[in-house]
């Protein structure tokens, strides 16, 4: 080990211009470190093989299969994805799910944005406002929506209607109401994940350089101006990649529709995923694992399609 | 085609914001940890100086966009102070309001919560809420159960982190990019793909013949197929002096050794990083564990606060949900400087 490392130039990575060990015997290949490269892969290898690699192939496998958990699987060929692009309800749970992302970035996209822009103008304590606007991210998912469906109670004294009714609105149904129910989700949803972006772009922000700033202002660019054609220019490839990226996530929302309202009332918050989590594990139905894979490969190539022609057609934007 | 996409973009901004964050990343675990990074290193003093004070002016001062000149200017303070002022007030209101609600709910009785919501104390406290949940709705084992999935996902997620990003930065076989480029692919695959297949693997694994259903393993091990921390420890290694290397192999230095005792002790700040997230997000876990656990004994908080929401009496249930979320925020404020610097981490190998 110690003989051939030392006979290399230093800095120079070997694997690639190392061309000799083709003829190698087991014990030189041992020597030169290629088993214990082995056992330091073997954990990445296992963990990823077995709980990632294989279960990606074995989802496309599957959704042209009939799997049930006694049986072996049968070849069904197109059947589950006919089953699923025809169940009535599928039309209504794209409309909730594309309502969702639509909702999220009218609420969540400019908000991150505006404070992180603010916050980055704060010359002491930048580190106070970062951690209060942080602070819902670490709390957990499901004690925040859990919170917010108290704080949703219609009764005339619940925590929002009590508030609002302080300035005379309301009382709200809130989660029973069929048109308030979807915003109140992403009003939860956008309060839990603000913080994260707001950070991102905080960070983006502060990594510009100065001299920008300062070129800038000798030009008699004014703070608004500045923000606007220094600051600005300088995040777009940030902006351009959370905007994708907050779609990705919002189209696969679960956990909101789930345990606020259960696709509720009346179906108005019924999303893809609850579509799928109930095709594989719901009470009544439960058990089509076929289903549940055909219809959530169908939306990976969504997203997939939808990231593809993001990236070429902003690829002329970003010039990061 | 999308994944490779998305790769070259993400590399051409990492080229740019990289080294900063990462170094920021460092100094803020090493200070919070009260150490120096690379204390191990030969070159570790002084560059820790220059490191601290890079940091500082990052996080604290940098001019912005807007000048000294501009902050002398009456009419730009005030505006400036002003917002300033009602964003601290919003930032309040909405980021701190509800958990100091929910905290005062905790210690509030029932009938109260359901009346007069915003009142503070008509009539009294009820400190019994907290022990009521604690004990009798047996919090305390949920919780004893959050904490040991935390662990150990954080462990498997630590051993298959480090070693990966150690054999595809600093050993690197010949067929450590196909392992690579594997890695990150999967990255670009949402996660709801593998729901229903790892459901079914995780019933019937291979080699061990038994479902790991209610075992903890079923959570621990799919932890560990995460992406994005094999990604941030291969590219913070990637950024490790190649000589301390080279000279510990002079010195005759085996792999484990030359892991053990030069990688690790080098890598620490991105260990607070990637343990941090690897913690908070296994508490905040729930519908893997949800689907996995079905023995209520063995479920974490999250799985049993919405199971038991229904049958507990209000100012209890409230009370559980201040317990759960005591733990985070406590690390949260703690760790404060290794959570933001990750976050803004995120997004540079996102971005």
């Amino acid at each position: 080990m110690s003989a051939p490392g030392a006979l290399r130039p230093t800095g120079n990575h070997q694997p690639g211009t190392d061309r000799r060990p083709r003829r190698r015997s087991l014990a030189t290949w041992v020597q030169r470190g290629g088993l214990s490269s082995v056992l330091f892969a073997l954990p990445v290898l296992i963990i990823f093989g077995v709980f990632s690699w294989w279960p990606i192939v074995r989802s496309i496998v599957m959704s042209f299969q009939k799997t049930n958990l006694i049986g072996t699987p049968t070849w069904v060929g197109w059947k589950n994805f006919e089953f699923v692009l025809t169940d009535p309800d599928l039309p209504k749970a794209i409309l909730n799910t594309l309502y969702f992302a639509l909702l999220a970035l009218v609420f969540g996209y400019p908000l991150p944005l505006v404070t992180a822009v603010l916050i980055s103008s704060v010359r002491r304590r930048k580190g106070l406002y970062s951690v209060l606007a942080y602070l819902p991210v670490v709390v957990p998912p499901v004690v925040a929506v859990l919170l917010w469906k108290f704080f949703y109670d219609g009764a005339p004294d619940g925590v929002f209607n009590t508030i609002l009714g302080y300035v005379g609105l309301g009382p709200y149904a809130w989660l029973s109401d069929q048109s308030l129910a979807m915003p109140s989700l992403v009003l939860e949803a956008t309060w839990a994940a603000a913080g994260g972006t707001v950070i991102i772009y905080l960070a983006a922000l502060l990594s510009v350089p100065d001299e920008l700033y300062d070129a800038a202002e000798v030009d008699g660019a004014g703070i608004w101006r500045r923000v606007w054609h220094v600051s600005m220019p300088q995040l777009r490839g940030v902006l351009l990649i959370t905007f994708i990226l907050q779609i990705i996530g919002t189209v696969q929302v679960f956990l909101e529709p789930y345990l606020f309202t259960g696709g509720g009332p009346a179906g108005a918050t019924l999303t893809v995923l609850l579509m799928i989590y109930d095709y594989a594990f719901g009470r009544s139905l439960g058990g089509n694992y076929g289903a549940a894979t055909a219809l959530s490969v169908l939306l990976a190539t969504f997203l997939a399609i939808l990231s593809l022609v993001y990236f070429k057609l902003t690829s002329g934007w970003s010039k990061s | 085609m999308t994944g490779q996409h998305q790769a070259r973009e993400g590399k051409s901004t990492m080229t740019v914001t990289n080294p900063t964050g990462r170094r920021d990343a460092g100094l803020a675990a090493a200070s919070a940890w009260g150490q120096t990074p690379g204390g191990a290193g030969p070159a570790g003093s002084p560059k820790a100086v220059r490191l601290r004070k890079r940091r500082k002016s990052n996080f604290e001062g940098g001019r912005g966009y807007v000048s000294e000149k501009d902050w002398r200017t009456p009419r730009v303070r005030f505006t400036m102070r002003t917002l300033h002022t009602v964003l601290l007030a919003l930032l309040l209101v909405v980021g701190v309001g509800p958990m100091l609600l929910l905290a005062k709910f905790a210690i509030t009785p029932t009938q109260d919560i359901i009346r007069t919501p915003l009142a503070i104390f008509p009539h009294g406290v009820a400190l019994s809420n907290i022990s009521i949940a604690w004990n009798e709705v047996q919090i305390r084992l949920y919780f004893m159960n959050t904490i040991w999935l935390a662990i150990g996902s954080w462990f498997v997620q630590m051993v298959v982190a480090t070693t990966g990003g150690y054999v595809l930065s600093v050993l690197r076989p010949a067929w450590g990019k196909i392992v690579n480029g594997l890695v990150i692919a999967t990255l670009f695959v949402p996660s709801v793909v593998l729901l229903v297949p790892l459901y079914l693997t995780v019933l019937n694994p291979p080699v061990i013949g038994t479902s790991l259903i209610n075992n903890f393993l079923a959570v621990w091990l799919p932890a560990g197929a995460s992406a994005f921390n094999v990604v941030l420890m291969t590219r913070f290694f990637d950024g490790l002096p190649r000589e301390v290397f080279e000279a510990a192999k002079v010195d005759g230095a085996s792999s484990f050794r030359l892991f053990w005792s030069v990688v690790l002790p080098m890598s620490k700040p991105i260990l607070g990083v990637v343990s941090v997230f690897a913690l908070i997000t296994s508490w905040k876990d729930f519908l893997w564990p949800m689907l996995v656990l079905k023995d209520p004994t063995k479920q974490p908080l999250s799985v049993r606060l919405p199971a038991i929401a229904s049958q507990t009496d209000l100012g209890v249930f409230l009370a559980a949900l201040a317990i759960s979320t005591l733990i985070p925020v406590i690390f949260f404020i703690a760790f404060q400087r290794l959570f933001l610097s990750g976050a803004g981490l995120g997004g540079a190998v996102k971005g």
